[in-house]
C-alpha cells in the first residue's frame, strides 16, 4: 500500500507558528503590506479619506570642518514637521561614543537611531580588539547600514567625526550610502548659507577660538536666511583627548551681538 | 496565517498597492498634554473620539495609559494603533519586570518607546505620544515623539489635534518665553493642575476634535492620580 506523504510538505499552521516565534525574540522592521516599503508613506496618504499626512521632525544646518587644532563642529538646534516647528532646542550633534561625534540633519529619528546604533557597535569593537575604532571604519559602518536599507525611505545626511591614529578626520555619510571623505562639509536647508561664510573664512592655521567663532557665524548666518534652521547654535571642538562642547547661543541673542559688527546697519560715515 | 511577523514581507504580502484603495490610517483626534514640575509631573488628555471626519465616536476614550506606578502614555492620534502600542508596551514591560525584579525607569521607557516606534519605521504606528512621569531622582519630566521615534525631554509638552492651539499658550505661561518681566518661584502641582485645565478647556473652544470630558493625571512620588474633568459636549 503506498501511503501519500505529500501533505507532510506543506507548511502546517504550526510551522507558521514558529517562523512567528523565531522573530519574536527579536527587534526587527515590521514592514507596510506592499513590496515597496519606500512609497508606502507616500501611496497611504493619497486616498481621498486618507487623514494628514505624517511629518516626521526634521534637521536643518549643520557644518563641520578640520583645522590645525582638530574638527569644529557646528550646528542650529531647530526641528520642524512641515511648516511647524516641533522644538527649538534639539540636541543635532550626537555623541556616538567619547571620541567619536555625528551630526543629524534630514530625518530626526532615522539619524539618532542609526548613530545610537553605530555607537552600539563601535563600543563592541573597542572591547573586541582592545583599541578604537577609526573613523573611516565607523563612518563606514554607518554607510553600510543605510546602503543596506537603500530604497526604503530613510532621510539622513550626517557628518562622522573625531580624532583616530591618523589625526583629525571627517566624513560625510547620507542615505544614497554616499560616503566621503573632506576638510569642510555642511549639510541641510541651510548649508548654501553656510558654505558661503566658512569658505570665504576658512584657513587651516586658524586659531581655536577663531575656529568657533567661525563655525558659529556660518550657521548664524544659515539661520537668519534659512527659515528652517534656527533656536540656539551648538559648537563642538574634537581634540586629540577626544570632544569637548563649547557653546550654546540662542541666535537672537547672536543677532543683537553681531548687530554692530555689521557695516549695512550703519550709515556710511564722510 | 496571515499574522506574520517577519523582517521581510511574505508572499501573500507582495501585492501590489490598488491605488487609493488602501486606507491604513484614520486620525481619531483629541489632544494630550502634560508640564513637569520640580516633583510630580501633570498630564492632560480630553476623552473624545472623532471618526476621522465631524462624527463622534465615544466620548469617553481615555488617551493616557498607564505604564508603572511612576510613568504614564498619553497618545492621540490613530484608536487602533495607540492600542496596539499599549498593548506591547505593557507586555515588554511586563517582561522586564520579571526579567530584572523592578519596574523599568521612566528615562527607561521613554528611549523604549523611541525604538518601539522606530521599528515600525516603515509602517508606522500613527501616533502622537508623550510619555511622563518623574524619573529616578523624583523629578517631573517628559517626553514628546514624532511619529516614528524622534524624542526630547522637555520640560512640557503637547500633542495631537489641538496641539497649535496648546503649545503657545505653555510657552508663554511655562517657559516664559520672550517675557520681560518673569513671576519666579516654583509652581505647585495644585496650580499645575489648575493651569493644565485651562489649557485643555482652551483647546476644546477652539478644536472640534477635542471636548467631552478630559482625564487630568497627577503622577508625584506617591503614585499617579487620575481625575475626571468635564469639557464641553458640543
Amino acid at each position: 500500500m503506498n501511503i501519500d506523504f505529500e501533505a507532510l510538505k506543506e507548511p502546517t499552521l504550526f510551522d507558521d507558528i514558529v517562523d512567528d516565534l523565531k522573530f519574536l525574540d527579536k527587534p526587527h522592521f515590521e514592514l507596510p503590506p506592499n513590496s515597496n516599503p519606500g512609497e508606502f508613506l507616500q501611496h497611504v496618504f493619497e486616498h481621498p479619506s486618507a487623514p494628514k499626512k505624517l511629518e516626521f521632525a526634521h534637521g536643518t544646518t549643520t557644518l563641520a570642518f578640520v583645522y590645525a587644532g582638530g574638527v569644529v563642529v557646528a550646528v542650529d538646534s531647530k526641528s520642524t514637521q512641515g511648516p511647524y516647528v516641533a522644538s527649538r532646542s534639539v540636541k543635532k550633534v550626537l555623541e556616538i561614543t567619547p571620541t567619536l561625534l555625528g551630526t543629524m540633519a534630514g530625518g530626526a529619528a532615522d539619524c539618532s537611531f542609526w548613530e545610537r546604533e553605530l555607537g552600539k557597535r563601535c563600543r563592541l569593537y573597542e572591547l573586541r580588539n582592545k583599541e578604537l575604532i577609526s573613523v573611516a571604519a565607523a563612518s563606514k559602518i554607518l554607510a553600510n547600514i543605510v546602503y543596506s536599507y537603500k530604497g526604503y525611505g530613510l532621510s539622513m545626511g550626517t557628518m562622522i567625526t573625531g580624532w583616530d591614529k591618523t589625526g583629525p578626520c571627517l566624513y560625510y555619510v547620507d542615505n544614497d550610502g554616499t560616503r566621503l571623505k573632506g576638510q569642510r562639509f555642511s549639510v541641510g536647508s541651510g548649508s548654501t548659507y553656510a558654505y558661503g561664510v566658512l569658505d570665504s573664512g576658512y584657513k587651516w592655521d586658524l586659531n581655536d577660538e577663531d575656529a568657533y567663532e567661525l563655525g558659529r557665524r556660518a550657521v548664524y548666518h544659515a539661520t537668519h536666511r534659512d527659515a528652517f534652521s534656527g533656536g540656539a547654535i551648538n559648537v563642538y571642538h574634537v581634540q586629540q583627548s577626544g570632544w569637548k562642547k563649547i557653546s550654546t547661543d540662542d541666535c537672537f541673542k547672536l543677532y543683537q551681538k553681531y548687530y554692530d559688527q555689521v557695516p549695512i546697519n550703519k550709515p556710511a560715515a564722510n | 496565517m496571515d499574522l506574520k511577523l517577519s523582517p521581510f514581507p511574505t508572499l501573500e504580502k507582495q501585492m501590489p498597492i490598488e491605488h487609493g484603495r488602501f486606507e491604513a490610517y484614520v486620525d481619531n483626534g483629541g489632544t494630550v498634554l502634560a508640564v513637569g514640575g520640580p516633583d510630580y509631573c501633570v498630564i492632560a488628555g480630553d476623552t473624545r473620539m472623532s471618526d476621522g471626519g465631524y462624527g463622534i465616536q465615544t466620548r469617553k476614550y481615555t488617551k493616557i495609559f498607564q505604564l508603572t506606578d511612576k510613568c504614564v502614555l498619553a497618545t492621540s492620534g490613530m484608536q487602533a494603533d495607540t492600542l496596539a502600542l499599549q498593548k506591547r508596551l505593557k507586555t515588554m514591560l511586563s517582561h522586564y519586570q520579571k526579567e530584572h525584579g523592578k519596574p523599568m525607569s521612566t528615562p527607561a521607557i521613554a528611549q523604549f518607546l523611541s525604538n518601539t516606534l522606530y521599528y515600525k519605521r516603515f509602517f508606522p504606528y500613527y501616533t502622537f505620544n508623550i510619555v511622563a512621569g518623574i524619573d529616578e531622582k523624583g523629578e517631573g519630566c517628559a517626553w514628546t515623539y514624532d511619529a516614528v521615534g524622534s524624542h526630547e525631554r522637555v520640560k512640557y509638552a503637547s500633542q495631537g489635534s489641538g496641539n497649535q492651539l496648546v503649545i503657545p499658550l505653555l510657552d508663554n505661561q511655562v517657559a516664559k518665553f520672550n517675557q520681560q518681566i518673569i513671576a519666579g518661584g516654583n509652581v505647585t502641582s495644585q496650580q499645575a493642575v489648575s493651569f493644565v485645565k485651562d489649557a485643555i478647556t482652551s483647546a476644546g473652544e477652539r478644536d472640534i476634535y477635542t471636548g467631552d470630558y478630559a482625564d487630568i493625571v497627577v503622577v508625584d512620588k506617591d503614585g499617579v492620580h487620575w481625575e475626571k474633568f468635564e469639557l464641553k459636549l458640543d
